[in-house]
């Protein structure tokens, strides 16, 4: 496989693309775990950073998966109603829902959160609540949700098998529970493993509306970067990993199953 | 059950009149096709029957002593099979049998031995645990068949159901879905644009063309006594004898031909069995295809009308392409038809 000039350089320039993405972020988790960072490696690896972490930003970390199961459930619930709905209906006005929807994909997560605050900011207690955030993050990833479930909605021949269900005598409910919904499993899976992956990562939004009680993982990690030790920031990062990696690694599964249904 | 049809039309939104208003009557356990070209009404009527499409005001669907207009499908009571089988993906092929049953609400133990019995009846046992995905055409066709049939529906209702199939399986299948629909004993409709299919599985068939029904009848009475010249031309591709009729005597380009009663104003219809190659036929004209069909030559002839003729010839030869041929034709095998009810 070494034989021609052109396959050494491909390799080479696959391995050099692999270093500039790996190597920041080996050098971080490594400084997480280092017990001086000015020292090097050679001071020795150690956990403390991490159990710092932990003692410092547990709300962080409990928030943000909080916010994401309450975030999963409400896109579920305005989502996979709305995606049924526009699959169902397809015409012009539906079209005009969609990209609706899917408009605060367009639009900077710092604007929405301005208009958040402009409309609810004199809200107070709504404003310093953990739902204000949600509301937030449910804006910005139920076009997500939607999007998912739509695709396969529209692989499947739903009306057909809508009407196939009810010559056997199932009422509309019976038809969306039994048919509907099973069928779009594979889009409501990739939508969901989305949405909480956005909603535990999200920044731009979430850095708006937080305050000073309600820091989320990556509002934590912009703290710690500011205020705190270098080691602990770092050490910060890998637990951010460890908690998003998975996930991600889920949602590649998910969508990779549902585009196969798709096509 | 008896099924019974007042005045049903269907008109779309548009304006679209896909169903002129129809009557129709169904006796129990009888099975009738509704034949017809595409877009002539026959699947609209089939799925306001089912209760898939709201007809028209004024409009009346009975099923024996109980009017059903204004039942939504899934209480109607009626076994659909659709023409791309609407199988539930989700669902073994025992789950999409035993569906039916289940929004029936019946006791686990008597859906599982009325799923069994069905499988038996459809021989489908094999493939029980199956995935949909994992069928073959035929099998699908054979699982909506049985999941339609296992709640014991009033009335089975077939769209198309072997249009999805490769010609080599729909032959067989025809004579098995025949088989099957009179081993139900249960009232059933089907939908076709295959006059082959409607003769083989209907006891009788209603033509329609253009949102109405032409006629109905026993598919020998179809074939035999076509009442108008659409319902000749597409039982049995009858074809026209153009030329001038003067009393009992029919003018064509190649030749003059004796009817059986006066021809003016109608249409004369010959089918391609009546049409007789032999040296003492009255009529000439040129041989412009042939083609062996192992029990029998259809062969082309121009030259005696507008149109090529066609003719099955059972001799052990043919004439040959370009060959100069006397043809025959009966005066009682000639069907003269009214031309006003010509629609197409």
């Amino acid at each position: 496989m070494f034989k021609s000039k052109v396959k050494i350089m491909q390799l080479a320039v696959t391995l050099l693309a692999c270093a500039f993405l790996f190597v920041p972020i080996i050098m971080s988790v490594l400084a997480g775990l280092t017990a001086n960072y000015f020292k090097g490696i050679s001071s020795g690896l150690t956990f403390k950073w991490v159990i710092e972490v932990w003692e410092l930003y547990a709300n962080s970390i409990f928030l943000s998966m909080w916010l994401a199961i309450a975030c999963l459930v409400c896109t579920l619930i305005i989502g996979l109603p709305a995606a049924y709905g526009l699959a169902r209906h397809p015409g012009w006005l539906s079209r005009l829902l969609e990209e609706f929807i899917s408009l605060p994909l367009a639009i900077p997560g710092l604007a929405l959160a301005l208009a958040l605050l402009q409309l609810y900011g004199s809200m107070k207690g709504f404003r310093a609540s953990w739902t204000f955030i949600l509301v937030g993050h449910v804006l910005y990833t139920l076009p997500f949700m939607v999007r998912s479930i739509l695709a396969v909605l529209a692989s499947i021949d739903l009306k057909t098998l809508e009407e196939g269900a009810a010559s056997l005598g199932a009422s509309p409910w019976q038809r969306f529970r039994d048919i509907v919904v099973p069928n779009a499993m594979p889009g409501i899976l990739a939508g969901s493993l989305t949405v909480v992956t956005l909603s535990i990562g999200e920044f731009n939004l979430t850095w708006m509306l937080h305050t000073p009680y309600l820091k989320t993982l990556p509002v934590g990690l912009a703290d710690s970067y500011a205020s705190m030790r270098l080691e602990i920031a770092s050490a910060y990062t890998l637990v951010f990993f460890i908690l998003i990696v998975p996930l991600l690694m889920a949602m590649q599964w998910a969508s990779a199953r549902a585009q196969r249904i798709t096509q | 059950m008896t099924l019974r049809l007042t005045h049903t039309a269907k008109t779309y939104p548009d304006g679209t009149k896909a169903l002129l208003p129809t009557d129709l009557s169904v006796g129990k356990g009888e099975i009738v096709s509704l034949l017809g070209p595409s877009g002539c009404g026959k699947t609209t009527l089939l799925r306001i029957i089912a209760g898939l499409e709201t007809p028209d005001a004024g409009s009346e669907i009975w099923f024996d002593n109980d009017n059903v207009t204004p039942l939504p499908v899934e209480r109607r009571q009626v076994g659909m099979v659709f023409q791309s089988y609407a199988l539930f993906p989700n669902m073994s092929v025992r789950a999409n049998i035993g569906y039916g049953l289940k929004m029936q609400q019946l006791p686990k133990s008597e859906i599982e031995a009325r799923v069994t019995e069905v499988l038996e009846m459809c021989q489908l046992q094999p493939f029980a645990a199956r995935a949909i995905t994992a069928l073959s055409g035929g099998q699908r066709q054979r699982v909506a068949l049985a999941r339609a049939i296992a709640p014991r529906p009033r009335m089975l209702l077939l769209d198309e159901p072997l249009s999805a199939l490769d010609a080599s399986l729909r032959g067989t299948l025809r004579e098995e879905l025949a088989v099957l629909l009179r081993e139900f004993d249960i009232t059933a409709i089907f939908v076709t644009h295959d006059q082959d299919e409607a003769m083989a599985i209907a006891d009788r068939v209603a033509v329609m063309c253009q949102g109405r029904v032409l006629q109905t009848g026993t598919p020998e009475e179809l074939y035999r006594n076509p009442k108008s010249p659409f319902v000749a031309g597409f039982v049995g591709n009858a074809m026209s004898l153009r030329g001038k009729a003067d009393g009992a005597t029919l003018y064509l380009d190649g030749g003059a031909l004796t009817l059986p009663a006066r021809g003016e104003g109608q249409t004369i219809f010959v089918r391609a069995e009546d049409v007789c190659i032999g040296d003492d036929g009255p009529l000439r004209g040129k041989v412009e295809t042939v083609t062996f069909l192992g029990t029998h030559y259809k062969i082309g002839i121009s030259g005696i009308t507008s149109d090529t003729i066609a003719s099955i010839h059972a001799g052990q030869n043919a004439p040959k392409v370009g060959d100069m041929i006397n043809v025959a034709i009966k005066p009682e095998t000639l069907m003269l038809l009214p031309q006003e009810v010509d629609v197409t």
